[in-house]
């Protein structure tokens, strides 16, 4: 749509009582809604001037029906005046700032006049505000008329005090009338102050808190409404009152009461005055809490709102799927559309998809034509599928091929959201390969994902250019690839790719089949033969692997062992840049399929007895342990005699500690040492020499020994008096009272042993926990910031008003994600 | 205390003449208003004696674009 007019400036103001009434549609006076027979009475909350809520009533100001009617303000007209709570600080500060008797702003005429009063900044009539107060705050005169001021009390929310006295609402009303407009603008004002008293409040139309009929066919009202009743019915008592000439006393009571109901009407969290209750006891929803924080207007319905064309399931993994796909449930595929237009090329097709109906699978929803929108049903299918012409636009049901784009909660990051290609399988769930799991951060322990359906050619190519799978292999957080094979995959294919692996024809037929063709005639194949088809055949490349170094030439994996480094790392990294993304692709592809069938030929399970250790190995670690202990009393000592060599900038204690961890520390580098030099050769070791999963720690924690526990960077030091845990005597200073624990979790701890663990893990446990809510409330924070920021086709990064932020992205102008990280750069 | 400009720390900045203002704003398509800014009473420019409406050009050492380039309005104060 063309811009016809261009929005200038917004500027927001305050209504004055004048204002409310002539926007008014009807002026609301009695707190009586419905008369007998439930027709909304004429001057009530209801009054049908006010707006439609009902089917089939026409409107009494504009004549619009349900739907076309957004609603019309009323008003009430308070008996008294009320100070509207939004703005009591304000009135506070202008009762302040101005003579109690001329009403001009208490600052001398020389000094008003040093300011050009056509153009003030906002720095100057500051500096007016704040000047302005200090004389009624030391009680002076008036630099205008002589009189003395008194000094102003201000008691939240809403009360006003001159001295010992009372201000009230007329009075303060009337002090503001006075002032003039030109001391308006010294302050910068572009309001009357006296519009900050409200002598009439407008009533939202009743489109904006409609009631609902409950099953029992009795009204519910909203509670805006409630809170309307409320002031209705107390104004119409104070009015009562005065007219009977009531003592000023309860006048004042009734007046204060009308306060607070317009009060809490505003904002019913007012810190100060109780919350207004509904009879329940639930407090009132009004106007404040309608907007405010998550669960507002901003945050629930416009910075997210709820969106059509999506679907949301459990997932879980299918490794014959290739990373750019997800299967869809063929249930969800019949009630997901794409809008797809009409020509010579596919009319056939289409007319197809439409006879199918809604309920077959490549079936069709809508149709739409120049004339209107029809829905295929059972009944009219065939009619339909007859009068499907060029240009038409059928609603088809979601089918292999189609762009989708798929997420994962929290999207913390732009691959929290990538494009797939629809596979529509049976089953009920979303299924994708395992090598994709990385940047969505899911795992099959019951996460479900979220499917989007792009509506347009334009919005289809956009997702399918920039955010399809294959695309995103490399983060763009640090340059390498976070799609890629990991777990049985890595280990799968370090199995296959060890030098001793050798293979019949027919193994390896049955492992490459639907992956790799395997050169005619040859009879037997080593694993690295086989791992060599899947790369391109000039492509050349040498890297130091995890486990060794390995060599490719010319396509062809010459020594070494493929692990984590290859199937995810360097080489893929290389893959992409010189052969880009298709073939990166194919290679992941046919990677993490092949390794898993060499794992499963294989075999590889995980026992209890990966971490059994040797008798020698055992007694090693004892000793080791042993001695450390012994050598830590040694120090301990030493220290209690004032031996210890004291470190530079360091207390006698801190020197104890520091020795003592380096020393404990060391037990379990040397106990990890030992642990991997006895061990066998266990799947568990595989694992971790492969980087497939679980790191030479773990096996060290299992096997041998877990080592000191640490709460807040140091060693438990506290607890009960004097000793960590009863189970120790007073004084105690012994390696194993502080938090060493020298059993292994394959042993078993000891119950002071398990004690300290679980301190130093519920620490980590309350530091995550922390974690995430800090970054995410950080994440927030910048994404409001950042949002409008935008790279420009000529490489500019510039704001929503096109003020330039960089003038080539990043610096460099590089995209991470599709360029070469040069190591050491 | 010496010059600021010398400081290691602190790139290169250079009041850009007529000429090349011209051209930087056309390069861009941009008014001045579009530019970063930059006060007139910034450290790093205070010695060059810069007016209000100068652009400032800044070049920065960067270790993967050699030397990048950045331009700034300088405003009042």
């Amino acid at each position: 749509m063309a811009v016809r007019k261009k929005i200038d400036k917004i500027e927001f103001r305050l209504f004055s009582s004048k204002m409310i009434q002539k926007l008014s549609a009807a002026k609301i006076y009695t707190p009586n809604t419905y008369d007998e027979d439930g027709y909304p009475i004429e001057g009530g909350l209801m009054d049908p001037r006010l707006g439609v809520i009902d089917p089939g009533i026409k409107c009494k100001t504009c004549g619009g029906r349900l739907g076309e009617c957004q609603g019309h303000f009323g008003h009430v007209e308070l008996t008294r005046p009320v100070i509207h709570v939004g703005y009591a600080r304000e009135v506070y500060l202008l009762l302040k700032m101005t003579c109690r008797v001329c009403g001009r702003i208490l600052i001398q005429k020389e000094e008003l006049d040093s300011y050009k009063l056509e153009n003030i900044t906002p720095t100057e009539s500051n500096a007016i505000w704040e000047n302005a107060q200090k004389v009624s705050e030391s009680e002076g005169k008036c630099p205008h008329c002589g009189e003395k001021q008194v000094k102003i009390k201000f008691v939240r929310p809403y009360s006003y005090y001159e001295g010992e006295n009372n201000l009230l609402v007329t009075d303060i009303r009337e002090r503001f009338e006075k002032i003039n407009d030109e001391d308006l603008r010294y302050l910068g004002l572009k309001v009357r102050p006296d519009w900050l008293i409200l002598s009439s409040i407008p009533v939202l139309p009743i489109t904006t808190r409609p009631s609902i009929t409950l099953e029992s066919s009795d009204r519910s009202e909203d509670d805006l409404t409630h809170k309307l009743v409320d002031i209705l019915r107390i104004n119409q008592r104070l009015e009562e009152n005065i007219n009977s000439g009531a003592p000023q006393l309860i006048i004042e009571d009734l007046w204060d009461l009308l306060q607070y109901h317009v009060a809490t009407y505003f904002d019913n969290g007012i810190t100060g005055i109780p919350p207004a209750r509904h009879r329940s006891g639930r407090p009132l929803k009004t106007i404040a809490q309608r907007l405010k924080s998550k669960e507002g207007r901003f945050r629930k319905n416009l910075s997210g709102k709820r969106v059509n064309f999506s679907a949301r399931t459990v997932i879980s993994p299918d490794p014959n799927l290739s990373i750019n796909e997800v299967a869809v449930p063929e249930i969800i595929a019949m009630e997901l559309t794409v809008p797809e237009e009409v020509n010579d090329r596919n009319i056939e097709e289409l007319r197809l998809y439409v006879l199918n109906g809604p309920h077959v699978h490549p079936g069709a929803h809508n149709v739409i034509t120049p004339i209107g929108r029809k829905r295929i049903m059972e009944e009219n299918k065939e009619e339909i599928a007859k009068t499907v012409t060029e240009g038409d636009i059928v609603e088809r049901h979601l089918k292999d091929g189609d762009v989708v784009i798929f997420n994962r909660q929290p999207s913390l990051h732009r691959i929290s959201m990538m494009c797939h290609r629809v596979r529509v399988l049976p089953e009920k769930t979303l299924r994708l390969n395992t090598a994709v799991c990385a940047p969505y951060n899911a795992d099959f322990d019951g996460d479900e994902m979220n499917l989007h359906v792009p509506q347009s050619e334009e919005a289809i190519a956009e997702a399918d250019i920039l955010m399809k799978v294959q695309e995103c292999i490399i983060s763009p957080r640090y340059g390498k690839p976070i799609i890629g094979g990991r777990q049985d995959h890595v280990t799968g294919m370090t199995l296959l790719t060890r030098d001793e692996v050798e293979l019949s024809r027919a193994e390896a037929l049955d492992i490459t089949r639907n992956t790799v063709e395997l050169p005619k005639g040859k009879k037997r194949f080593t694993g690295k033969e086989i791992f060599s088809l899947m790369l391109p055949k000039d492509f050349s490349l040498e890297y130091k692997g995890k486990q060794s170094r390995v060599k490719i030439d010319k396509g062809k994996l010459v020594s070494g062992v493929i692990d984590k480094e290859g199937l995810g790392g360097i080489l893929l990294e290389k893959l992409f840049t010189r052969y880009g993304s298709d073939v990166s692709r194919e290679f992941i592809d046919k990677s993490t399929l092949l390794s898993i069938r060499a794992i499963m030929k294989y075999g590889f399970s995980v026992g209890i007895d990966d971490s059994d250790l040797s008798e020698e190995a055992l007694k090693k670690i004892r000793d080791i342990t042993k001695k450390a202990k012994a050598k830590v009393d040694e120090l301990v000592q030493s220290y209690h005699k004032g031996e210890l060599r004291i470190i530079p900038g360091k207390s006698m204690e801190e020197t104890l500690e520091d020795m003592v961890m380096a020393e404990l520390s060391h037990v379990r580098n040397a106990a990890g040492e030992i642990a991997e030099e006895y061990s066998r050769h266990t799947s568990s070791l595989i694992m971790s020499r492969s980087g497939a999963r679980g790191s030479l720690l773990n096996l060290t924690q299992m096997a041998g020994i877990v080592g000191q526990q640490a709460v807040r960077g140091k060693r438990i030091k506290r607890g009960y008096n004097a000793r960590t845990l009863p189970h120790f005597k007073k004084g105690d200073v012994s390696s194993e009272a502080n938090g060493f624990v020298a059993s292994s979790f394959k042993m078993g701890l000891t119950p002071t042993e398990y004690f300290f663990h679980s301190m130093g893990g519920r620490e980590s446990l309350v530091d995550t926990a922390i974690r995430t809510a800090r970054s995410g409330y950080m994440q927030r924070r910048l994404i409001n910031a950042l949002q409008d920021l935008v790279v420009y086709p000529d490489g500019t990064v510039r704001g929503d008003t096109g003020v330039i932020v960089q003038f080539n992205y990043g610096e460099d102008g590089i995209d991470p994600t599709n360029e070469c990280y040069i190591e050491g750069f | 205390m010496g010059s600021k400009l010398k400081n290691a720390l602190v790139p290169k900045h250079e009041i850009l003449d007529e000429k090349k203002s011209e051209k930087i704003l056309k390069f861009y398509n941009i008014t001045p208003n579009e530019l970063p800014r930059m006060l007139k009473s910034d450290p790093a420019i205070r010695e060059l004696n810069p007016k209000v409406g100068d652009i400032v050009g800044i070049t920065r050492i960067s270790p993967t674009a050699g030397n990048a380039f950045y331009y700034r309005l300088v405003i009042e104060g």
